[in-house]
């Protein structure tokens, strides 16, 4: 894994990149450690605070440990109405989780998030930014065991 | 009834979005060549001329926001592209920069030179990095091929907040902060990223550029309502056949787009309600269906155009649980800087809870009517403003789905 003073420090001559900063350790990482807020608020020359007040504005950011696979359950309207209720629940199941944990084992998180733009194939989740189509209940086993 | 026109859309499945060659074959980049050599007034007067409104969901008069900024004096202006495409039910900016990155470039640079600026952004969300690594691409090929001049353009990626979709909110992100919106005046084009003139327009609104710089402002403004003229970008979710997007002229009516385009609705069922412009858009009725989707005949029913999403409803469909959900979305993007919406849409939510859940009465209702009018006119930016419709409009037109769950 690459060291995340490495990623801050590389993207550090872009005006205002903080946001970009916490998107590369994301990729890395898969949430923003403490230790790197800290270093982005010193290299972009803003506060401790003002930093992770930043990290945390955004819903896609995450400040907390998460999974090896982040799926996203999209709630807004059209895909309440095709299902994603049912949807939820089937997952929830699976896994043997709640919305806003993780497996033990560390494979999965389940969140909940706004429309993804792929509104042509409601219900829709993404599983670590790759949407998946037409989700129903019944297809959530087959779905989640592609993930290794 | 009116046919499907593509104009932003135009080299939908007819090109490689990843080889420019191909967008050159289509007479790419002419355009650009064509504005450079008009002179950036002449170039202004066109784009104000084809009266193109902005795509976004404000629709203001595109041409007339570029010469504010041309006339702003200052060693560094900026052009924008509002990528962030946040309104549920909308993909349409999505489709442009999948399949023709290039149109948008061209219609960056367009800008760029009417008001003399050589850095542009493009804020996409961040939920299309797939979208990101296109725009990149199609980037370095332009460059590549020297297409671009002085002009260089950066992507930004947004984190998943709703609200950075308004443009003062937007600059405060690429600026590195909290997406909070700024108090308006001054506005982006006089003082805008990093307090330099800046023009922020949709995706949609700049693809639109090159074809009305190489057909004519006159050609453009002729086609569709000759208030808001031109094409619109159509995203149909919902209780309809076709689940799938529609480029229309916009003197198109609802109910064509409903039940020509969408192909009516699902499973044999009737219709109830369309929601149109995305999340923040009213509710409408069957007998409002006869409606031009343009900018200001929606306005005249109390509904709007916005992003173009299309949400289309069934006779089975319970608007208090729909709104409902849609109270939670607005809570949840909220960001929390002016109190009305802050407060506002926290209480809207808790309000539509009660009476979905069957627990509330008529003066929880007259109390949401009361306080979604005061959001309306109190809140800082369009969100808050905006929050109150759906509510509004499903008591107005669908009082019977909250009768039925009163105590
Ligand atoms: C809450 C909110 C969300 C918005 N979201 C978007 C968006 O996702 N995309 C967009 O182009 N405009 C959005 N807008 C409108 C922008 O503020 C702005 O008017 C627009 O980008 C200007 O471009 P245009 O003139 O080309 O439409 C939003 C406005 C508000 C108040
Ligand atoms: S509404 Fe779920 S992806 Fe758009």
């Amino acid at each position: 894994m690459a060291n995340y003073k490495d990623i801050i420090n590389g993207l550090k001559d872009k005006q205002g990149g903080i946001i970009e900063a916490f998107h590369a350790l994301q990729r890395e990482y898969n949430y923003i450690p403490e230790e790197a807020i800290a270093e982005a608020a010193q290299v972009f020359g803003v506060s401790q605070a003002q930093a992770y007040g930043v990290a945390t504005f955004y819903s896609y950011l995450s400040v907390e440990k998460r999974g090896k696979y982040i799926i996203r359950m999209c709630e807004s309207a059209p895909c309440h109405v095709a299902g994603a209720d049912e949807v939820i629940k089937a997952i929830e199941k699976h896994l043997g989780i709640k919305v806003g944990e993780t497996t033990a084992d560390g494979k999965f998180t389940l969140e909940l998030t706004e429309c993804v733009g792929q509104c042509q194939a409601t219900p829709v989740i993404t599983v670590n930014s790759e949407p998946v189509f037409n989700v129903s209940a019944a297809k959530v086993p087959e779905i989640l065991s592609a993930y290794k | 009834m009116a046919e499907e026109m593509r104009i932003v859309l135009r080299n939908y499945g007819k090109i490689d979005p990843l080889k420019i060659e191909d967008y050159l074959a289509q007479g790419g980049y002419k355009a650009l060549e064509k504005a450079r050599s008009m002179g950036q007034a002449a170039l202004i007067d066109d784009v104000k001329k084809s009266n193109l409104r902005g795509r976004g969901g404000a629709g203001f008069n595109c041409g007339m926001k570029w010469s504010f900024a041309a006339s702003a004096t200052a060693d560094q202006k900026y052009v924008i592209c509002n990528a962030d495409e946040g309104e549920p039910g909308t993909y349409k900016d999505r489709l442009i920069m999948e399949n023709d990155p290039q149109s948008l470039l061209e219609g960056m640079a367009i800008c760029a030179y009417a008001i003399g600026a050589n850095q542009g952004y493009i804020y996409c969300r961040g939920e299309y990095p797939q979208v990101i690594e296109i725009l990149n691409q199609a980037i370095d090929q332009a460059k590549a091929q020297g297409l671009l001049g002085d002009f260089d353009i950066e992507v930004r990626s947004g984190a998943g907040a709703y609200v950075c979709g308004e443009e003062t909110a937007l600059i405060e992100s690429i600026e590195g902060s909290r997406g909070e919106p700024r108090f308006k005046p001054p506005f982006p084009p006089v003082q805008g990223l990093w307090a330099k003139p800046t023009i922020v327009n949709n995706v949609e609104t700049f693809a639109n550029i090159p074809v009305i710089v190489d057909k004519g402002g006159a050609w453009y403004a002729d086609i569709g309502n000759p208030a808001y003229p031109g094409t619109k970008v159509f995203t149909l979710t919902g209780d309809v056949n076709n689940r799938t997007f529609f480029e229309v002229p916009t003197d198109t009516t609802i109910r064509a787009l409903v039940f020509k385009f969408g192909g009516g609705i699902r499973g044999g069922k009737k219709f109830k309600a369309v929601q149109i412009g995305g999340t923040s858009g009213a509710f409408i009725p069957e007998s409002l269906l006869d409606t031009q989707v343009a900018f200001d005949a929606m306005s005249a029913i109390g509904a709007t155009l916005g992003s173009g999403a299309t949400f289309v409803l069934d006779e089975t469909r319970d608007l208090v649980d729909v709104s409902t959900r849609i109270a939670k979305f607005f809570e949840h993007e909220s960001c929390g800087k002016c109190a009305p919406c802050r407060e506002g849409t926290a209480r809207m939510h808790e309000l539509m809870k009660k009476l979905n859940e069957g627990k509330g009465s008529s003066k929880d209702v007259a109390l949401l009517e009361k306080l979604g009018r005061v959001m309306s006119y109190s809140c800082l930016c369009g969100l808050g403003q905006a929050a109150p419709a759906p509510v509004l409009t499903t008591i107005k037109h669908f009082p019977a789905d909250y009768n039925a769950k009163l105590m």
